[in-house]
């Protein structure tokens, strides 16, 4: 099967495979390194897309990364369907299956293509100006209505099955575009001893050699040497080759985000390999090699299928053996499209005319266009075309008006000029200079490591863009720190001009024209939107922009800035530069959330933290609940138990017998050093000095502000070793917090800190039994009372492996803290609780840890505590050593406000009904009769239903709080007011005896 | 009351991630001190220890199985495979320091083959190349989103420390890594 526009003989895709596709269900074939865009078009195929607004048909624009039109779907399978992909960049592969976009039901017959009649209504601030009234109806009415009529692609509804890669890299010289001014920077800046990494867009490097044939570099045809240079590249064991790569986005210090496709173009890719690979790239120099951009002209109804830029109809030729019609024609106001009808024309394709707006070219091209009989149409403008889906013929005439003549074409190609790609550079913040004499934006100011070559620097004769390129790589090599030779510099024997052009609407699309002349396709922006836009009022450029989304859809205005510009420079009557160009922003083109997320992504998009026993209470059928980054065990319920059971059984059981609970999240710092004590004391209210090694102590940290920080209990186990732990939200901060006070208030310290909150599994034992269940396993240690109080510690050995033992509870029972290296926690955890069995022990969770520790009125920093309570309001006073001198936060404790009446302080609440239980969070009134709002004294920051005590338990801050023990006091809810009475903060077993019980 | 040890139970123990190109495994065990010292207490230390603790950033000094990772102007990261009781020596230097196990804290995972460096590089910002981090180079860095002591053993062979609960992202990732790395 021969698709009918591919020329035999041309482009260099011959002999290929036959690659089959489909499109809108249609079957075509193809050849491997077609685009979908050549390939289409080698079937004649130029209607594949509806516009975003007036749903009219459009054709290809272009054959780049530039292309606003040519929008389809690629569907894999149920969940590979990737939307607003440009035909024109999508390599083919066999299978491959694309579907037009914004149309219902077809694409040749499509409902929506009746806003293209309503336009007059459609005017650029239609959404601004229509959608205001009624208020409500722009929620529940006109937003959702524009959302569904609106946008192109449909999003996929699954989740993608494929998976992306990241890759950060470091080079001398990164060299963004491989065509003739990136190759030649890349071989200068490698042939240095650079590392260097080359990007391009494209599947093979050369560029715009792709398509101009009038180019001969070092004695060879242009894209041969470009082939042959990207080989030599890519040899080389300093050089990085990255093709089908874009590089869009320039941030701070050489930062430039890359994303490689690395495998839409196959077929069937193999499952190891990533779709994208984000690389992140941090080079010393960069050299931005990024080309121009063809425009188009701007005349009425240049949206029509076959109209296009003159260099993609060379590339559709040139490189893929592609005529995109059987008659063109060429509407042009410089020498480059020129190029195109000689091309095409030696190509055997019928040339109707050329229409030249300038009154007297002349030139190799003009004169090479005659000699070949190519009818050149000077002073004239293209006015018009026919056809809808397809133009069929063009109407021309003089510029300054007259008759005018219609010459039936099937392609039109226009080029307006080029213009260069500042993206990137404009991204690096330089600032772009106005080129009065080329009508151009090029870069100005430099406020990165980068330089631009060639097109995108406004360098167009070929010579001179390899020169400068050399010259550019040499230097950006040298500016590494590489020792450089001599600058070689690739000799240009012939090359094509790219220079002229013209900005702004041609005639027929001029301010007396009420014709669709488009500036901007994909937003369906026209001549007269922009004009309007100022006339409304719109002085800015960035406003015009705003008003009209000028440059605003996927594309970012790639063929569309500067038309816009030079329209509303004209209108506004000031010359282009005080209008301003409008700021470019990343991404240069489209970036999947895929690569930018890669590996990022289910387990990987943020650590689970999982303790030595972890699995255990997983088999146990633990609940697991989440505690920053930790999963900690919540509740281990047993067969029929809802959590309130399981966590009443447990508490119960404690209380009976002994509880073993995971303590091990808690953060753990060792501090050692002679100054070890001093450190403590001024980092702490407690005094420490004189805590003797072996034993333990409650300590406070605050902030400077005098509020709590932190809490935990310290060990001393030797006079300059001290153990301290931290709550588990508390462990990263708190070892923070310690570090810089340790190196910027008190450096003259002796001490160092070594986080140790992953060395040690904690293995808390609580309850009456405790001692018993442990007892067995532990050798060295005497477990006495008068051996080993409460609040104590001692080094030996369990179940055979060291251990830090702490005497200490956070339940009010006799318990005990087990560390033990973390690899053998669950060991060590399954011996005790196999010894806590024979007891009738049980694995209790936070849940019940939480319930215990209210019943004994021991406070939880970030639940009694909010960063505005002190010592005192949490009844803490005792923990503050009142002979210290100094401590980070006793300044703060002297604050007016801390010591004046009226704080809250931390009570006990029980409600008068037992079985109520409060909400954590309800507000408390002294007086619930009084009118709304009320004043609030207080609020609930624990409650709990306490199966020990057999009724319901809460903590509060209120104020004043403790004078008014006794009192009542109440909680107003939404149904109902709860009555309370104030109570001391411990609910069970007030003397502490058990303790030692 | 003798007893026979409790069974170590390592958090990355049966994982591994082997290709062609790349294999990520857990490393064994290892005897791990975080050692803290003034520079005047830096040649009693290295004396004693039997190595020339590094003074320079990113340098590590590998002696047997005994190795010194500078992390820090007054730190070190010291790793003995042999798991010889390093820190009963250390103990018995007088001069100012501090020594604490972490041989459990830390989990070391290694990443070997002609795709370690593209493996690394997927997730830590630094330059790993050979010419940046040479052989023996060792860093105190990042693997995406957690912190890792980064050690390069060979030319395509790289430890990676990192704490024990965050092993298994670390190896995850790596492990994910990997399959994108040959080439």
């Amino acid at each position: 099967m021969t698709a009918p526009f591919r020329i035999a003989g041309k482009g260099r895709l011959t002999p290929a495979r036959v690659a089959r596709f489909t499109f809108d269900g249609a079957g075509y074939a193809g050849l491997e390194g077609d685009t979908l865009a050549s390939a289409l078009l080698a079937n004649g195929v130029h209607l594949v897309g509806r516009s975003f607004k007036y749903h009219r048909p459009r054709g290809f624009l272009s054959a780049g990364a530039e292309e606003p039109n040519a929008l389809v779907g690629i569907h894999r399978d149920a969940a590979r369907k990737t939307p607003n992909v440009r035909a024109t960049v999508q390599e083919l592969y066999d299978g491959l299956t694309a579907v037009s976009q914004n149309r219902w039901p077809s694409l040749k017959m499509d409902v929506g293509a009746v806003n293209d009649l309503a336009s007059p209504f459609f005017s650029a601030g239609f959404y601004y100006k229509t959608f205001m009234w009624p208020k409500a109806a722009w929620k529940h009415l006109y937003e959702p209505q524009i959302r569904s009529a609106a946008g192109l692609g449909v999003a996929p509804d699954q989740p993608d099955p494929d998976h992306y890669a990241a890759r950060y890299a470091h080079c001398d010289v990164l060299v963004v575009g491989g065509g003739a001014a990136g190759l030649a920077a890349a071989l200068s800046a490698a042939e240095a001893g650079a590392r260097v990494i080359i990007a391009d867009e494209q599947a093979e490097l050369g560029g715009a050699l792709r398509f101009e044939t009038g180019t001969n570099i070092e004695g060879k045809d242009g894209w041969a040497w470009a082939s042959e240079s990207a080989a030599r590249l890519a040899a080389m064991d300093n050089v990085r080759l990255l093709t089908r790569t874009t590089a869009f986005g320039y941030y701070a210090q050489n930062f430039v985000g890359l994303v490689e496709r690395v495998s839409d173009h196959l077929a069937a890719p193999l499952p190891d390999l990533p779709r994208e690979r984000l690389w992140q790239v941090r080079a010393r120099r960069v050299v931005l090699a990024t080309g121009a951009i063809e425009r188009h002209m701007v005349f009425p109804d240049n949206d029509r299928p076959g109209v296009m830029l003159a260099s993609a109809a060379r590339t559709y030729l040139n490189h893929y053996g592609v005529a995109v019609g059987k008659a063109v024609g060429v509407y042009t106001a410089n020498d480059s499209a020129y190029h195109a009808a000689i091309d095409l024309k030696k190509a055997g394709v019928h040339v109707a005319a050329i229409v030249d707006l300038r009154d007297n070219p002349q030139g190799p091209a003009v004169d090479e266009a005659r000699g070949l009989g190519i009818e050149i149409s000077a002073g004239r403008a293209v006015t018009g075309v026919s056809g809808r889906q397809r133009i069929s013929a063009m109407t021309v005439q003089p510029k300054n008006g007259g008759a005018s003549r219609t010459i039936p074409v099937d392609a039109l190609l226009t080029s307006a000029g080029w213009t260069p790609s500042v993206h990137l550079f404009s991204q690096s913040r330089g600032k772009v200079a106005f080129d009065e004499a080329g009508r151009r934006f090029l870069p100005g100011t430099y406020v990165q490591d980068c330089v631009s070559v060639g097109a995108c620097n406004g360098t167009d004769e070929l010579g001179a863009l390899l020169g400068e390129a050399a010259i550019a790589g040499h230097a950006a090599a040298k500016a590494a720190g590489i020792k450089v030779g001599r600058v070689a510099k690739p000799k240009a024997s012939t090359g094509e001009r790219w220079a002229g052009g013209m900005l702004g609407a041609a005639p027929g699309a001029g301010a007396d024209s009420k014709a669709k002349a488009f500036v901007d396709f994909q937003n369906d922006v026209t001549a007269k939107d922009i004009r309007q836009a100022v006339r409304e009022g719109m002085r800015s450029i960035e406003h015009v922009k705003r008003f009209t989304t000028n440059g605003m859809a996927t594309d970012q205005g790639k063929t569309s800035n500067l038309h816009g510009l030079a329209i509303a420079a004209e209108t506004l009557g000031k010359p282009i530069p005080e209008v301003g160009l409008t700021t470019f922003r990343a991404p240069y083109t489209p970036v999947t959330f895929g690569a930018i997320v890669n590996h990022a992504r289910g387990s990987l998009f943020d650590p689970t933290r999982r303790t030595a026993m972890h699995g255990w209470a997983e088999a146990q059928g633990a609940v697991f609940e989440d505690v920053g980054q930790w999963k900690r065990a919540w509740y281990f319920p047993r067969a029929g138990e809802d959590m309130h059971a399981a966590v009443d059984r447990e508490c119960r059981t404690v209380r009976q017998s002994a509880g073993i609970f995971d303590a091990s999240t808690l953060g753990k710092i060792e501090v050692v050093g002679p100054d070890a004590a001093t450190f403590m004391e001024l980092l702490y209210t407690n005094p420490w000095q004189k805590l003797a090694p072996g034993r333990c102590r409650y300590g406070i940290m605050l902030r400077e502000d005098g509020f709590i920080y932190d809490d935990g209990v310290v060990g001393r186990l030797a006079d300059d070793r001290f153990h301290v732990t931290t709550t588990t939200g508390g462990a990263a901060r708190v070892m923070n917090h310690m570090e810089d006070y340790l190196q910027t208030e008190f450096p003259h310290l002796k001490v160092y800190l070594t986080s140790i909150s992953e060395q040690w599994a904690v293995i808390a034992v609580q309850g009456p039994k405790s001692r018993d269940i442990i007892a067995p396993l532990v050798e060295g240690i005497d477990l006495s009372d008068a051996a080993m109080p409460h609040m104590s510690v001692r080094e030996g050995r369990i179940c055979g492996v060291p251990t830090r033992l702490f005497r200490m509870s956070f339940t009010g029972e006799r318990g005990f803290e087990i560390n033990v290296p973390a690899d053998y926690g669950q060991a060590v955890w399954e011996a005790v609780w196999a010894e806590g069995e024979k007891h009738g022990a049980c694995a209790y969770g936070t849940e019940a840890m939480h319930v215990l520790r209210a019943e004994k009125g021991y406070i939880i920093v970030g639940q009694e505590t909010d960063g505005t309570v002190t010592p005192n309001d949490a009844g803490l006073d005792w923990a503050v050593g009142k002979k210290k001198t100094d401590f980070v936060g006793i300044r703060g404790l002297m604050r007016p406000d801390l010591v004046a009446p009226g704080r809250k302080q931390l009570v006990g609440l029980r409600t008068k009904d037992p079985k109520t239980v409060l909400e954590e969070g309800a507000q408390i009134v002294a007086d619930p009769n009084q009118p709304v709002p009320m004043k609030m004294i207080g609020h609930v920051t624990s409650s709990y239903w306490s199966e020990n005590c057999g009724h319901s338990i809460a903590l509060a801050l209120v104020a004043d709080g403790r004078a008014l023990t006794g009192k009542t006091l109440h909680v107003p809810m939404p149904d109902r007011t709860i009555e309370v009475e104030v109570t001391g903060t411990v609910f069970f077993d007030e003397k502490g005896e058990r303790l030692d019980g | 009351m003798a007893r026979t040890e409790a069974a170590r139970k390592p958090v990355l123990g049966g994982r591994m991630a082997n290709h062609a190109w790349v294999g990520v495994t857990p490393a064994e065990p290892a005897k791990r001190l975080s050692l803290r010292a003034p520079a005047e207490s830096v040649a009693s230390l290295s004396r004693t220890l039997g190595l020339k603790l590094p003074e320079r950033p990113k340098q590590s000094v590998l002696k047997g199985d005994r190795a010194a990772l500078w992390l820090g102007p007054d730190e070190w990261l010291l790793i003995d495979r042999a798991e010889s009781n390093l820190d009963a020596a250390v103990d018995r230097v007088r001069v100012f320091h501090s020594a604490v196990d972490v041989s459990h804290r830390n989990v070391g995972i290694l990443v070997e083959g002609q795709g370690a460096e593209a493996t690394i590089a997927a997730g830590c910002p630094q330059d790993v190349s050979l010419q940046a981090f040479p052989v023996g180079a060792c860093s105190r860095t990042v693997l995406g989103k957690i912190e890792i002591v980064l050690w390069r053993t060979g030319e395509a062979q790289f430890r990676v420390e990192c704490w024990r609960s965050f092993a298994d992202y670390a190896f995850t990732l790596l492990a994910e890594a990997a399959r994108d790395a040959n080439g």
